[in-house]
């Protein structure tokens, strides 16, 4: 499997997600900086998270214009995989290769937790080692994590069954479960062709018991088994 | 210039007076305010310079001592912690978000300066009475700021303590503290050298803001302090991730001879401690500094706090490599002057010199003053006080008080987890994160108990050194070394002074027996507004080592059937408790006072238990005695205890004071730890060996807090009464 891992200035979640890769194939991505014109070869290509060029205008809005981003779009048209995480996930919406857009918590504070998800759907190449509707934990860390989309196309998109994860009611008490306001406590999406995912948790800063549980480490396990073959 | 010329700029008759012998003229008006800066309290330590050579600073741990940007200590595997606590107390109530972010941000710098990367964030908050009509405003804006900048760089807060207070309700404190791992052959230091060489400029333009911020920030405040909003700097945290970057990937090459953030007093107080260290000279040409705006005046730029700056002296043929990585991240680069060998700082603007003056004039000659001192009396005697309210209503009205409440809606605008190293989260011990690539992890707290420091500065000192030191110990990480922050009122009244002196003394004698040296640090004056003074705030931030990750102990490990051991003795001491602050609304009495043998012996005893794995979970015991300890684990956990007092005390309900005292009492050098059954009998004989008491009172049980005859509470409601207080005052529904 070839990861590709895109780097913006103010990217701060490259490393994590690095070494979960690492960890998980035993190989490291290769880093593709934003500046580049050209996708190097590869069967999946990351988008992590951190505050690309500040947040600045709008999280991921700059990001989605950069020259390395139209080359993602056109070799996503001819089927490569692509994963956004947090501001990978924003970026993707900004750039339109997911539908919607993140905006602001309704809280309207940054959160950080870990928060409980279910897997909807376990037929995806990012949740084969997944079971169906397996309930997990990950964390979170975000300021504009509030999935919104007009009624029409969020009633499609639960008709093509293109949530990839919901939050769902945990033991906390004095926080919501949703912890930002996501309509249908969305926390990730699929395009429509399940070839494109964009979440809003963290899975590879949950790959170790000991830095509090191993969920995440299923997708990447997954896209690698199913990639792999 | 005249005298009012001085005045403004913060120097007396004296110090005017000096300035003139050490330059030998009359200063240009740039000249003036590089004294101006490099002489306010903030920057020369002139009323505390001489007693802090009283601290303690060494151990064969200790690479670096306090006089560089950071102190460095030793942590094995060819590997070095760099770590540091500074304050923004000033700029943070002026306007709370700016300064509590570049707070962060400058307190990163001074890490990376040095070669480090940032793993890990704390902080130590104050803020006035919880009821006071700004609390609101600036705890909400500081939090915001610190989660702003922090968040956005990528490193973790993992630790750190917020408190309330009236004192502090016209000077709040914002005390950021970073931690940075780095090869042990590979750290950067300030001091100058190599005559021509090459100063480099390298991070974001140069503007107006925070112009006289050090000197704003060394005095008092009046009811017109926020016309000083203009000090106050403004933060990218998004420029500093690329200085972050391009500095740590410039220093994989043999490239830089000296490197320096810009702080406090900018321009001015880095070039002059890079030529002061190296004893050597220093020339700027100001026409080749990067600047936001064409029309600044040499006395702005040289007085600009503009953030996300740094000063370089580079090896002259690895220019142009330094170039390419800077221009690579986006962040200026420019060459701005040169060293000499004048010992003279020369600063030339548009072709005229703009000032020249002596290095030593500012830094080493800069005024000193050994200000007069009087000792607090310390008042032991505490007003009879009697409650008829239940003793379940006493334990939750404590959980639901400010100072003891669950600070969650503070750590979770905090990111926890990004680079994946946390182990365990704030609300515990301490903070724990891993050492990439590693089994060993770093344990950080930072603690200090005003109230008690208030009534005994001495033994308030020896306290906040101890609860860090133990807080870590709680954890199975040996303590290795602290940075402080030392915040206090206005030196040149005795009575404050006094408490300086004394505090000094009582870091100084803990961090002696429980070797504990102090490696960095940083004081913080005038604190006080028309004249009323914050309490003395020593924030000590110290470090320990986990040797082995399968080694740690946290509070919320416990398992049903446990037996509950308190380790260090009953508890006696009320003076200064929470339980009388927030029964009686009463502040008075002495502080428990640490015998520090002691400290050390009961910390010893309690890494031997867990390296030994005797134990399930260890809470250290601090505000609000045993019954808060043990709620706290119960919170954590969700998991709840019975606890049996001797039944002599339960029956002689006639006076409640003896039962207070075990339950909320303060005494200091106690943890709680539970331990299952078949590891009694070795826990009790590991204490018999260290001689230290410990006493069974009670066992680990599923859903509520027990006090055998007395009262039950459910687990929820302690989980209600802790959780609801800010989210409330902060009106999250």
């Amino acid at each position: 499997m070839d990861v590709s891992l895109i780097i913006f200035p103010g990217a701060n979640c490259d490393k994590d997600t690095s070494l979960a890769i690492k960890h998980i194939t035993g190989k490291h991505p290769k880093h593709v900086w934003y500046k580049e014109t050209t996708l190097p070869k590869s069967d999946l290509v990351i988008l992590p998270g951190g505050f690309s060029h500040g947040d600045y205008l709008r999280s991921g809005a700059i990001a989605a214009k950069a020259p390395i981003i139209k080359d993602l779009i056109k070799k996503s048209a001819d089927g490569i995989y692509v994963l956004g995480i947090c501001n990978g996930f924003q970026i993707l919406t900004e750039c339109g290769l997911l539908q919607g857009s993140l905006i602001k918590n309704n809280s309207l504070k940054f959160v950080s937790r870990n928060v409980r998800l279910r897997v909807i759907r376990n037929d995806t190449i990012f949740t084969s080692n997944f079971k169906e509707n397996e309930d997990v934990n990950m964390p979170i860390a975000h300021h504009d994590g509030n999935f919104y989309i007009d009624d029409n196309s969020l009633k499609k998109i639960e008709e093509e069954g293109r949530v990839a994860f919901r939050y769902i009611e945990n033991n906390a008490k004095h926080s919501p479960y949703n912890p930002n306001g996501s309509l249908n406590d969305i926390a990730g999406v699929y395009n429509d062709n399940f070839k494109i995912l964009g979440l809003m948790p963290h899975p590879e800063r949950a790959i170790d018991k000991i830095t509090g549980g191993d969920h995440g480490a299923k997708i990447f396990e997954s896209m690698f088994h199913s990639l792999s073959q | 210039m005249n005298k009012e010329d001085y005045i403004q700029h913060g120097l007396n008759e004296k110090e005017a007076e000096k300035l003139l012998e050490g330059l030998g003229r009359e200063p240009t008006i740039t000249e003036m305010g590089i004294y101006s800066v490099m002489w306010s309290e903030h920057c020369s330590y002139k009323s505390s310079r001489h007693w802090l050579k009283n601290l303690h600073t060494q151990g064969k741990q200790v690479i670096q001592g306090p006089g560089e940007n950071a102190g460095v200590v030793d942590i094995g595997d060819g590997l070095a912690a760099v770590f540091k606590m500074e304050s923004h107390n000033h700029p943070s109530f002026i306007e709370p978000y700016q300064g509590a972010a570049t707070g962060v941000g400058g307190i990163m710098r001074d890490i990376f300066t040095m070669g480090a990367r940032p793993i890990a964030l704390l902080n130590s908050l104050r803020f006035g009475d919880i009821n006071h009509k700004k609390t609101k405003y600036l705890l909400s804006g500081a939090v915001s700021g610190i989660g702003g900048y922090g968040n956005c760089v990528g490193v973790p807060t993992v630790a750190g303590e917020v408190g309330f207070d009236k004192s502090y309700n016209g000077n709040i404190l914002v005390n950021a503290m970073c931690v940075g791992i780095a090869n042990i052959n590979k750290i950067f230091y300030s001091a100058a050298s190599g005559i021509d060489n090459p100063v480099v400029y390298v991070g974001a333009k140069t503007g107006r803001d925070g112009i006289h911020g050090a000197t704003m920030a060394s005095g008092e405040f009046d009811k017109d302090s926020e016309k000083n909003r203009p000090t106050v700097q403004v933060g990218d945290p998004f420029t500093e991730k690329l200085l972050l970057e391009a500095c740590l990937e410039l220093m994989k090459e043999d490239a830089i001879i000296a490197i320096q953030d810009m702080g406090a007093a900018g321009l001015t107080s880095s070039a002059v401690e890079m030529a002061s260290k190296g004893s050597v000279g220093i020339e700027l040409c100001l026409d080749e500094l990067p600047k936001r705006e064409e029309n600044l005046s040499a006395y702005e730029m040289m007085l600009s706090e503009s953030q996300e700056r740094m000063l370089m002296v580079l090896k002259p043929n690895k220019k142009k490599l330094a170039e390419e990585i800077f221009l690579k991240w986006g962040v200026d680069f420019s060459v701005i002057g040169k060293i000499t060998d004048t010992k003279k700082i020369k600063v030339i603007y548009k072709d005229k010199v703009e000032a020249n003056i002596p290095i030593c004039s500012l830094a080493d000659d800069a005024p000193m003053y050994v200000r007069p001192i009087k000792t607090r009396k310390v008042d032991k005697n505490l007003t009879p006080q009697k409650t008829n309210i239940s003793f379940k209503e006493i334990i939750l009205k404590i959980l639901n008080s400010p100072n003891i409440c669950s600070k969650k809606w503070v750590w979770e605008q905090y990111d926890r987890t990004i680079m994946a190293n946390t182990i365990d989260k704030p609300g515990g011990n301490a903070g724990i994160v891993r050492i990439e690539g590693t089994d060993k992890a770093l344990s950080l707290s930072c603690d200090v108990t005003p109230r008690y420091c208030h009534a005994n500065a001495y033994e308030g000192a020896k306290q906040a050194v101890a609860e860090c030191w133990r807080n870590i110990v709680s954890t199975g990480a040996k303590p290795i070394a602290i940075t402080n922050c030392l915040n206090f009122g206005n030196p040149e009244k005795p009575i404050i002074m006094g408490d300086f002196v004394s505090t000094i003394n009582g870091i100084r004698d803990a961090s002696i027996t429980l070797d504990f040296p102090v490696v960095s640090g940083n004081v913080s004056l005038y604190n006080e507004t028309d004249s009323v003074a914050i309490k003395p705030t020593p924030t000590i931030g110290g470090l320990g080592i986990i040797e082995d990750l399968k080694n740690l102990s946290t509070i919320h490990t416990q398992k049903d059937g446990d037996i509950i051991i308190l380790i260090g003795g009953n508890g006696k001491h009320l003076g200064r408790s929470i339980f009388r602050e927030v029964i009686f609304n009463a502040e008075d009495g002495d502080a428990p006072s640490v015998n520090l043998n002691n400290e050390l012996n009961n910390g010893n005893l309690i890494l031997n238990l867990i390296k030994n794995k005797f134990v399930n979970s260890v809470h250290d015991i601090s505000d609000g005695g045993l019954i808060v300890t043990i709620a706290e684990m119960i919170i954590s956990s969700n998991i709840g205890a019975k606890i049996t007092f001797q039944n002599n005390l339960i029956n002689s309900t006639s006076d409640h004071e003896k039962l207070y005292e075990e339950m909320f009492g303060e005494d200091q050098s106690r943890y709680v730890i539970t331990v299952s059954s078949d590891k009694v009998q070795d826990t009790i004989n590991q204490c018999t060996k260290y001689d230290v008491s410990a006493n069974i009172i009670g066992n680990v049980q599923k859903n509520n807090l027990e006090i055998d005859g007395l009262v039950t509470i459910s687990n929820n409601e302690l989980i209600d009464s802790y959780e609801s207080v800010l989210p409330s005052m902060m009106n999250i529904k």
